[in-house]
């Protein structure tokens, strides 16, 4: 057996499965609670669970393939429901699932530091090309406020980590 | 070639997927159309969930609210229980329905006087995404609602409809930081753009320096975006600052507020005139009427010359001076000495005599 082959055995060990209804149920709920709930308490408007979600499921799986298509999934179906052009938050969230399946397989994707700092090296990372790809392909300019951006972030990671460990329970044996 | 994609696969999918978004997005704004088969599949989809939710939280807020509160002191007396439970729902539904009364009415009354046509509509969910102020009201094209329409509540405008759907409409509110809107202050007339950012107050923009605008001031809709018809509140200047060229303003919306639940969509309208400024009375003063009858003859008495602007005597002067002198201005023939000045006719200024005799201690 050489490198390359054990290498790639010790990957699929650590690859976590999942029944095919949690990919499509967590997404799911994630949206509908970005719909429903920042309306009676506007609090949770800094939370971004689809993009939880989409970092959680590309890091465990471990496939960038999967990766790419999920978040892709995720993001057109966000964008089908706000009011910008089809494909703004797809391309970030593509890239979102793209280059954290990319990192889980450098990094464990169990370990809670490791979680935290994903939660919100990635949250930074959606909005700042959110922002880019608005200002280049829409033309609208979008207020950039560092400290609050750096305040949801740490949020977001914060509700990443029970998120996640809820996740895990989600795994297949 | 082959060997390149196969050791580049996840690279070179990255690229197709994210390459055939930006098409998908260059289709869209350059034909300023939208994938509306996907937009309408996915609102149709989440509205009915949306109403039930919606449904599920409005019943359960109001009954944990008012009977699980209830429950632990109507423990302490189980036999009255019962009633007081009921008599309580009963009076708290009651309630519940008078507000909602109240706000219809409102809302009612608003349509009533207006000239307009309006339908009222419920916000039943928000877009996704943490930077947009977008939310979903339940009425859509099948009652008539249109792209562009203004969304407004009797203290002002909310949003613009920016897609509707056959069971859903997509209302972008005006503090989405994308949002725009030209309006007119009330009392200086000074013009501008009023701009959202993602909270509560807004700016206003393009107003020049030199303008005047007062702090305090109302904002109307000037109509000149072709979107919301003029007359139509926006909100009250909050603050006015000089910037490099043009003011820096900040403006509290009106009829904008968190926890909007109902709103009327404009269906039919036109530009209204701006409603006038008015000083509020602090201090009435009441008056009795004028005295009838005998006492009508002591009516103070205005001298003509004391109604004469200075203007008017110059005139009368010059004509009493072309009199006496013969000739006219403006005319031929000879032209009259105004230096000269004719004997001034005495003129008699009767005593003014006070309408109200003294008052005796």
């Amino acid at each position: 057996m050489d490198f390359a082959d054990r290498y790639d055995s010790s990957r699929r060990s650590r690859i976590s499965r999942f029944k095919p209804i949690v990919l499509v149920l967590a997404p799911l709920l994630a949206i509908l609670f970005q719909l429903y709930v920042p309306r009676f308490a506007t609090f949770f408007e800094m939370l971004n669970l689809p993009l939880l979600v989409v970092v959680y499921f590309s890091l465990m799986r471990r496939m960038p393939v999967l990766g790419i298509l999920f978040g892709a999934s995720v993001g057109l179906v966000q964008d089908s429901l706000s009011s910008q052009p089809l494909g703004v938050l797809g391309i970030v969230q593509t890239l979102v699932g793209y280059f954290s399946a990319s990192m889980s397989l450098r990094v464990d994707g169990e370990n809670p530091a490791v979680r935290l700092f994903v939660g919100f090296f990635f949250f930074l990372f959606h909005q700042f090309f959110y922002w880019l790809l608005v200002r280049a392909l829409l033309g609208a300019v979008i207020p950039v406020e560092l400290v609050d951006n750096l305040v949801m972030a740490v949020l977001n990671c914060a509700v990443g980590l029970p998120l996640f460990a809820l996740f895990d329970r989600l795994k297949m044996k | 070639m082959e060997a390149f994609f196969n050791r580049y696969r996840h690279l070179s999918l990255l690229v197709v997927v994210v390459f055939a978004q930006l098409i998908l997005l260059a289709w869209q704004i350059k034909t300023n159309q939208e994938a509306r088969g996907v937009r309408v599949w996915a609102v149709t989809a989440v509205t009915p969930l949306a109403r039930f939710i919606e449904e599920v939280r409005y019943k359960t807020a109001h009954f944990f609210s008012d009977y699980v509160v209830l429950s632990g002191v109507q423990q302490q007396n189980l036999q009255i229980k019962r009633d007081l439970d009921r008599l309580k729902l009963e009076n708290q539904n009651l309630r519940n329905e008078v507000q909602m009364a109240d706000r219809v009415r409102a809302l009612a009354s608003f349509v009533k006087e207006s000239q307009f046509k309006y339908l009222g509509a419920r916000i039943i969910n928000n877009a996704p995404g943490t930077n947009s102020k977008v939310v979903y009201i339940d009425r859509g094209s099948t009652t008539g609602v249109m792209r562009g329409m203004s969304v407004l509540t009797p203290d002002g405008i909310v949003g613009k409809v920016v897609s509707s759907y056959p069971t859903a409409a997509q209302v972008m509110l005006i503090n989405d930081p994308t949002f725009s809107g030209a309006v007119i202050s009330q009392k200086n007339r000074t013009r501008g753009v009023v701009k959202g950012q993602g909270h509560v107050k807004m700016i206003l923009d393009y107003v020049q320096n030199e303008e005047q605008l007062e702090v305090g001031e109302l904002v109307f809709t000037s109509g000149e975006d072709r979107i919301f018809p003029k007359g139509l509140a926006v909100g009250k200047v909050a603050s006015v600052k000089d910037g490099v060229q043009f003011k820096e303003v900040v403006v509290v919306p009106s009829g904008f507020r968190e926890g909007l639940e109902e709103v009327l969509v404009l269906i039919e309208g036109g530009h209204r005139p701006l409603p006038t400024a008015t000083t509020p009375v602090t201090n009435q003063v009441t008056l009795l009427p004028e005295p009838e009858g005998d006492d009508a003859a002591n009516k103070f008495e205005v001298a003509p010359d004391r109604m004469k602007t200075e203007a008017d005597k110059v005139r009368e002067r010059y004509k009493q001076i072309e009199q006496w002198n013969g000739g006219q201005m403006g005319t031929s023939g000879r032209i009259p000495n105004y230096n000269v000045l004719p004997a001034a006719p005495s003129t008699v200024i009767p005593e003014a005599k006070p309408a109200v005799p003294p008052v005796k201690p």
